[in-house]
């Protein structure tokens, strides 16, 4: 991007969004896209640490064959707490509400967001959300699974459904106004001379990922609004013992969750971008190629949604439609992984935390990317539906993909966020660790899902015990990989190494106009922009080999 | 204990239907296909990062923007890789849509949290499932409450049971023996524990079964539908002759009828079903929808009894 034509002051300036304000309200108050960018970075490690506690609890309980840790009560309330605190709390919000908040206006040289007050609405919005969450989790749980399958949910589940769907309610205005914002920040406010062919990757992705939000989460909203009302009232929607139909929740569902999917790795592939183009010292690849495919995931994601129903009791042709355009979504991913295969190659490329971590990203997504091709035909899907295969497919994706991204984005803007380098070799250490502890936990799911295991299983038979002592085994591995940053990243902040303003020497806006940490307006000026994104070589002074 | 977790250490299940052997060669497929690009896409990437790796902090690569025939490249033989596991499962999807003429009708009604079996003899079982081996078997399913599905991994098939309306699925079994049944939808507390077995026995222990005494003589649901048939008047409507307030069920299973909707729905277990429940949804044109509902005086598996009584009129 480079080259601006007002020109950086020689001394920074004495404050920066850290320490222009103090106290509390100055944070809960903010309209600063930094600062609540920082607030959902503590707030979703919080749901982070819940969904996994959850996790923890599933897998002991896993080791053994025989439900002997919790009751099939506890086990069923813990397996839905998980899913409903790591999709809804965690996985929607992780990159689009943290990095994506801090870094878009810098980004595309803007002062802050569109709405500045309304990006703190939605913050509220999502704390909102998870209060009631932790309410329902805390007044009983609920044991349906995050999946919320009438009629099960609506006449059957004991417990505190209706809350637990306000909370997921709530939670989606929160998507929804955060997608809103970014779609009329890119619109609006990109500095002069930065095209939409300029934009870095990462703001493609977001803008992709907004549009998902915008247009998906109103449909969650609705199908959990009559959920509650055939709870509450008997209006007859989804139990065909009132004269609704069943398949119709898993429609209107699906026509949301499976969209939620490209929400969470899309704009983990927009970190990939920056951070590989960054670490290889050259222009991403195929630049408008990569662009373009988020565009196509987000739209394909849309009419995709009947692979999750294959064998449910919808016709034989909507599964074989479905089936078709499910395996498309192949070629827009694999397309990705190639261009930034491309980009490595011939690089300058430093193996840094942040390069592992999405070196990290590559190969697990890759399987995950690869095992959805074998739920999207119908042929294997019947045997592996709703099996530990799914379980292991979607984590993959999911978890693996989704939070290496995330990770490998924090390590890369952390010291752009708080002007201190961390331990870079207790990173590299974390970044491997959880490559690791990620393949050994969900490997094994992949190999007792094809011998039948089904998921949200509390006793299984004895056979598939050895698949589940290594899976958790597994999770042990990883969570070390996990809580290692914690530490690391903490005492950086306490006595890490003080670093300027682009530390990496990468190129963008956020790295060459603004400070680390930047000034609570961001730029000093409005920079001006006049150079493609990623021109690495075009710099003053490059001699390019 | 080696030799239980040798015999355990298995990447496959047990397979005992026809079509077992064609979803594991699809699968086999697709492995082969992810393990060819998950090795080329990870050598690639470690080749790069050790090849290109920074050796002088000044040097800056010469940038390459892209290449439209690479592109073209890599996103063709995706797509074609994509196509051919698409057809391939579609394929077989379709090959096993529609059971065999000669398929044996057997009804499962599912609960929370028991599967409830009944065979065309009348003989019921809960929880455990016998066939004979060679004999293709269609699966008639519901469910009384919530969403279940009938799994039977060492068939590699699965179909939900949904409350409300029937799904069946077909399958042949192959090899005698012993093979689990779960519940593959989750369906409540004990949903782990709506499990038993499927029996695989030759023809003839298939017979001898049929006569054991277990659960007591059951008529077939032909017959015991006749009785309900005449129980419930009626036939004081839907008399033989056609002559009637109702149209005559003669012959009527498998044709298709005008409504008074104008549209054309074909009579299958559904439309039967739909009919006696909830018999003003779909009235048969040139009739008056006098019929009250039979729901709430009829179970589910009463109502498969019926069909299976109507069935019989249409064969004779």
């Amino acid at each position: 991007m480079g080259a601006m034509s007002s020109a950086i002051p020689q001394e920074k300036p004495r404050t920066n969004y850290l320490n222009h304000k103090y106290g509390i309200l100055s944070w809960l108050l903010t309209v600063d896209h930094k600062r609540i960018g920082l607030l959902y970075i503590v707030s979703i490690s919080a749901f982070f640490a819940v969904g996994a506690l959850y996790a923890g609890l599933i897998r002991a309980e896993l080791l053994t064959p025989d439900g002997d840790l919790l009751s099939t009560e506890q086990y069923n309330r813990a397996f839905t707490g998980h899913g409903v605190a790591m999709t809804f709390f965690v996985l929607v919000p992780l990159i689009p509400a943290t990095l994506g908040n801090f870094l878009l206006p810098m980004m595309i040289g803007a002062r802050d967001v569109a709405f500045p007050r309304l990006n703190l609405l939605s913050w509220y919005m999502y704390i909102g959300g998870g209060t009631i969450a932790a309410i329902a989790l805390l007044t009983g749980g609920i044991d349906t699974g995050w999946t919320f399958y009438a009629p099960y949910s609506s006449r059957y589940a004991n417990g505190s459904v209706l809350i637990a769907l306000f909370g997921a309610f709530t939670a989606g205005f929160s998507s929804i106004l955060t997608g809103l914002n970014f779609v009329v920040t890119i619109h609006k406010m990109r500095a002069p001379g930065l095209t939409w062919f300029r934009l870095p990757l990462f703001v493609w992705a977001l803008y992709a990922t907004s549009l998902i939000q915008v247009l998906a989460t109103p449909v969650v909203a609705i199908t959990l609004t009559l959920l509650g009302l055939e709870r509450i009232f008997g209006v007859g929607i989804f139990d065909p013992a009132l004269g609704g139909d069943p398949i119709l929740f898993q429609h209107m569902f699906w026509f949301y969750s499976h969209p939620v999917v490209y929400i969470m790795i899309l704009p983990a592939m927009g970190v990939m971008s920056e951070v590989i183009a960054c670490f290889s010292r050259k222009a991403v690849f195929g630049y408008k190629i990569i662009a373009y495919s988020s565009l196509a995931i987000a739209m394909l994601g849309f009419i995709v949604w009947g692979h999750h129903m294959f064998v449910s009791g919808q016709s034989a042709f909507a599964g074989l439609l479905f089936s078709f355009l499910t395996v498309l979504i192949a070629v827009p991913s694999a397309v990705k992984i190639f261009n930034w295969l491309g980009t490595m190659y011939g690089g300058s490329i430093d193996l840094s935390t942040p390069m592992i971590y999405a070196m990290g990203f590559i190969g697990v997504f890759t399987v995950g990317g690869l095992t959805g091709l074998f739920l999207s035909t119908i042929g294997i899907d019947i045997h592996v539906h709703d099996t530990y295969f799914v379980v292991s497919h979607f984590h993959y994706v999911m978890v693996g993909s989704a939070i290496m991204g995330y990770l490998a984005g924090i390590h890369f803007w952390w010291p752009k966020m708080f002007g201190v380098m961390y331990n870079r070799w207790w990173g590299r250490l974390a970044a491997v660790i959880t490559f690791l502890g990620f393949n050994f936990t969900f490997f094994p799911q992949f190999v007792v899902g094809y011998l039948g295991m089904p998921r949200r299983y509390h006793f299984y038979p004895e056979e598939f015990q050895i698949w589940n002592v290594m899976s958790t085994m597994g999770a042990t591995v990883l969570a070390v990989g996990y809580v290692m940053p914690l530490f690391y990243l903490t005492a950086s902040l306490i006595n890490g190494e003080k670093v300027g303003a682009n530390p990496w020497g990468a190129k963008g806006l956020e790295w060459e106009a603004a400070d680390s940490p930047p000034h609570h307006e961001n730029f000093e000026a409005t920079p001006i922009v006049t150079q493609e994104a990623y021109a690495y070589a075009e710099e003053e002074g490059a001699v390019v080999h | 204990m080696w030799e239980k977790l040798y015999n355990d250490f298995s990447f496959f299940p047990e397979g005992a239907s026809t079509l077992a052997w064609e979803i594991d060669a699809i699968y086999l497929f697709a492995v082969a296909i992810t393990v060819i690009f998950t090795l080329l896409i990870f050598v690639l990437m470690i080749v790069f990062a050790v090849k290109f790796r920074r050796k002088d902090e000044n040097f800056i690569p010469k940038p390459i923007h892209g290449s439209a025939p690479l592109e073209i490249f890599w996103s063709i033989v995706p797509f074609i890789i994509t196509q051919v596991l698409f057809g391939w499962g579609a394929y077989i999807f379709f090959k096993y849509s529609n059971p065999p003429a000669n398929a044996m009708d057997v009804h499962v009604v599912g609960k929370q949290w028991m599967w409830k079996v009944q065979h065309p003899e009348g003989k019921r079982e809960i929880n455990q499932l016998h066939v004979p081996v060679g004999q293709p078997v269609r699966l008639i399913m519901t469910s009384e409450d919530v969403l279940h599905s009938f799994y039977i991994p060492a068939f590699r098939i699965k179909r939900d049971t949904v409350p409300g309306r029937y799904t069946s699925m077909w399958f042949e079994a192959t090899k005698e023996g012993e093979y689990h049944l779960f519940c593959a939808e989750y369906c409540g507390n004990e949903h782990s524990r709506m499990i038993g077995h499927v029996y695989v026995l030759s023809p003839q222990e298939y017979d001898e079964w049929l006569q054991t005494e277990e659960n007591g003589p059951n008529d077939p649901p032909a017959v015991a539908g006749e009785r309900l048939f005449s129980q419930h008047r009626c036939d004081t409507c839907h008399s033989p002759d056609g002559i009637g307030r109702a149209p005559s069920l003669r012959g009527v299973y498998g044709s298709t009828v005008a409504t008074s909707d104008g549209a054309r729905v074909r009579v299958d277990e559904s439309y039967i079903r739909e009919s006696i429940l909830d018999p003003k949804r779909h009235i048969v044109s040139g009739f008056e929808g006098t019929m009250p509902t039979f729901q709430g005086q009829v179970t589910e598996e009463q109502v498969l009894e019926l069909i299976a009584y109507i069935k019989t009129l249409g064969a004779e």
